[in-house]
């Protein structure tokens, strides 16, 4: 999409430590991601997950290692730099802004490439969105703004998409919409990390799963060994 | 008897507006750097005191100083903020209100040092001297221009914020300037401008304020403890609030002077503690 080399990782993490003020939540994280492709990140609550997402995205107090995109190294770089390389967020609450309408939070986000849907495109994707465009983002149902959440980054043209725990808390007719959705970004091409606890939804998405604990990646599985790996998986995630 | 009652109220309503227009700049700056902005007074006096240098000194009138002088001090918070305020980030917002608070007995200091305690009068313009017979009492052409002006731009103001897409940008920063910003808007930028406006907005007060009260260094000072109170009462960081309850106090204030004057310069206060035991978030402001 980007230009990058096929096969190339358009996502590369090294060694990568991080901090929150005094505590030390990853130990060395080493993750390649090549273009097209999805992976999740498993584990359990505090294995490090969520805090892999926010320092790809410089959220986090304090990084040591490497983590490049599309080849280029985000160490030192400023959030907003880095979301300009084409990643998109959805965060675990989902960040939908209360003092904002939904087409306002829609339309908030700035574009970082071409490949951006446009609003037509993403209104006849998520038809609930156009319906009720003037409402208060906050005032949506959890779906809906679990859509939204997703609609606003494929709009910036961003084309890596961090996902973390979209189906949270959801009815399973919405996680189903929302399968349905990852499945056709998949086809588009976007290359897409899921931290993900449903691992009913994520398993027939996933090319492979990381499985994290304490901040570090202690297994990785490919789709095609998923069905021999079943047993010690569940009882990794401890289900 | 209803001419004296007009007059306060008029002059109320001549304060309130001044009131308005410098709660609404800390209330933008409180709501989207969470720095509670002490040196708004001083601000407030240097654009009043750069009209009054620009033209003793220079010659230029007061519809030039009235552009240039914000700009200048808008200039001046757009440095304030980047080598200071920034540095304070993620810190207790304690740590920005005794910044300000130092920046401003520094400016105050050195304007004190130089031109002394006694205020210097500035002329109303040529073009709004004189005024209107309105039956019961006489309105200055300038009290009026002053009134309508700061209304224009409080509502302007809160148009701009609630909207259009730069006002977006304003409230979502408001609400997570660091999810803001790992979508790509490039929040620390938006934080000096932000600042750089609401110090401009103070100035902008402060010209407007020259040909009505006397420019002295010390005028911030003496009116930023109500402002504080009506930002307080209104709801820190709301806009709209800080317009409604900017104006409301000058009126009350007014009110109070025609009923029992001694009252009048506490009364904000009174308020002020009032509605922080009913509505501790202030008027406007939402719970946290």
């Amino acid at each position: 999409m980007n230009g990058s080399p096929v096969g190339a990782p358009v996502l590369r993490i090294r060694d990568l430590q991080a901090f929150y003020g005094e505590s030390h939540v990853l130990h060395g994280i080493d993750l390649e991601v090549e273009e097209g492709q999805v992976v999740t990140l498993l584990g359990r609550n505090g294995s490090g997950r969520t805090s892999t997402l926010k320092a790809i995205l410089g959220l986090v107090g304090r990084r040591t290692g490497s983590i490049q995109v599309r080849g280029q190294e985000t160490l030192s770089m400023a959030p907003h730099r880095i979301a300009r390389l084409g990643v998109g967020y959805c965060p675990e609450e989902r960040g939908i802004f209360a003092s904002l309408s939904t087409e306002e939070n829609l339309l908030l986000l700035p574009r970082t490439g071409d490949a951006g849907l446009s609003v037509e495109e993403i209104y006849a994707m998520f038809p609930n969105l156009l319906e009720r465009r003037k409402s208060q983002g906050t005032r949506l149902s959890g779906g809906e703004q679990q859509m939204l959440a997703m609609a606003r980054i494929l709009r910036t043209g961003a084309t890596i998409l961090l996902l973390d725990e979209i189906t949270e808390g959801l009815a399973p007719v919405i996680v189903q919409a929302l399968g349905r959705v990852v499945r056709q970004l998949k086809d588009r091409g976007y290359t897409i990390v899921l931290v993900e606890q449903n691992f009913r939804f994520a398993a027939p998405l996933a090319d492979r799963h990381h499985l994290l604990e304490h901040g570090r990646v202690v297994d990785t599985i490919e789709a095609g060994q998923l069905a021999g790996r079943m047993e010690s998986l569940q009882e990794f995630l401890g289900v | 008897m209803i001419q004296a009652l007009s007059g306060q109220l008029l002059l109320g309503l001549i304060n309130g507006s001044f009131y308005a227009l410098l709660s609404l700049g800390l209330a933008i700056i409180f709501g989207l750097l969470d720095v509670v902005n002490f040196a708004h007074g001083a601000q407030y006096m240097l654009g009043a005191f750069l009209a009054w240098m620009g033209l003793t000194y220079l010659g230029i009138g007061y519809w030039w100083a009235l552009f240039l002088s914000p700009l200048l001090v808008g200039v001046l918070g757009l440095v304030i903020e980047r080598v200071f305020l920034r540095r304070l980030q993620g810190l207790d917002n304690l740590y920005g209100l005794l910044l300000t608070f130092g920046l401003a007995l520094v400016i105050e200091g050195l304007f004190h040092h130089a031109f002394g305690n006694s205020g210097s009068p500035y002329p109303v313009p040529e073009l709004l001297r004189g005024g209107f017979d309105l039956g019961f009492m006489y309105l200055p052409k300038y009290r009026a221009w002053v009134v309508v002006v700061s209304l224009v731009v409080s509502i302007g103001s809160w148009f701009v914020i609630e909207k259009t897409r730069v006002g977006a940008y304003l409230r979502a920063g408001t609400e997570n300037p660091k999810l803001l910003q790992a979508f790509g808007v490039n929040v620390p930028v938006m934080f000096m401008l932000t600042y750089g406006f609401g110090v401009a907005l103070a100035a902008f007060a402060g010209v407007m304020a020259a040909p009505i009260y006397q420019v002295t260094p010390m005028m911030g000072s003496s009116v930023i403890m109500v402002v504080f109170a009506v930002v307080v009462i209104g709801g820190m960081g709301s806009i709209l609030g800080s317009v409604v309850t900017g104006i409301g106090v000058g009126l009350i204030e007014g009110l109070t002077k025609f009923v029992w004057p001694e009252a009048a310069s506490v009364v904000v206060f009174v308020l002020m503690a009032v509605v922080l035991l009913v509505r501790p978030a202030g008027l406007f402001g939402r719970q946290k």
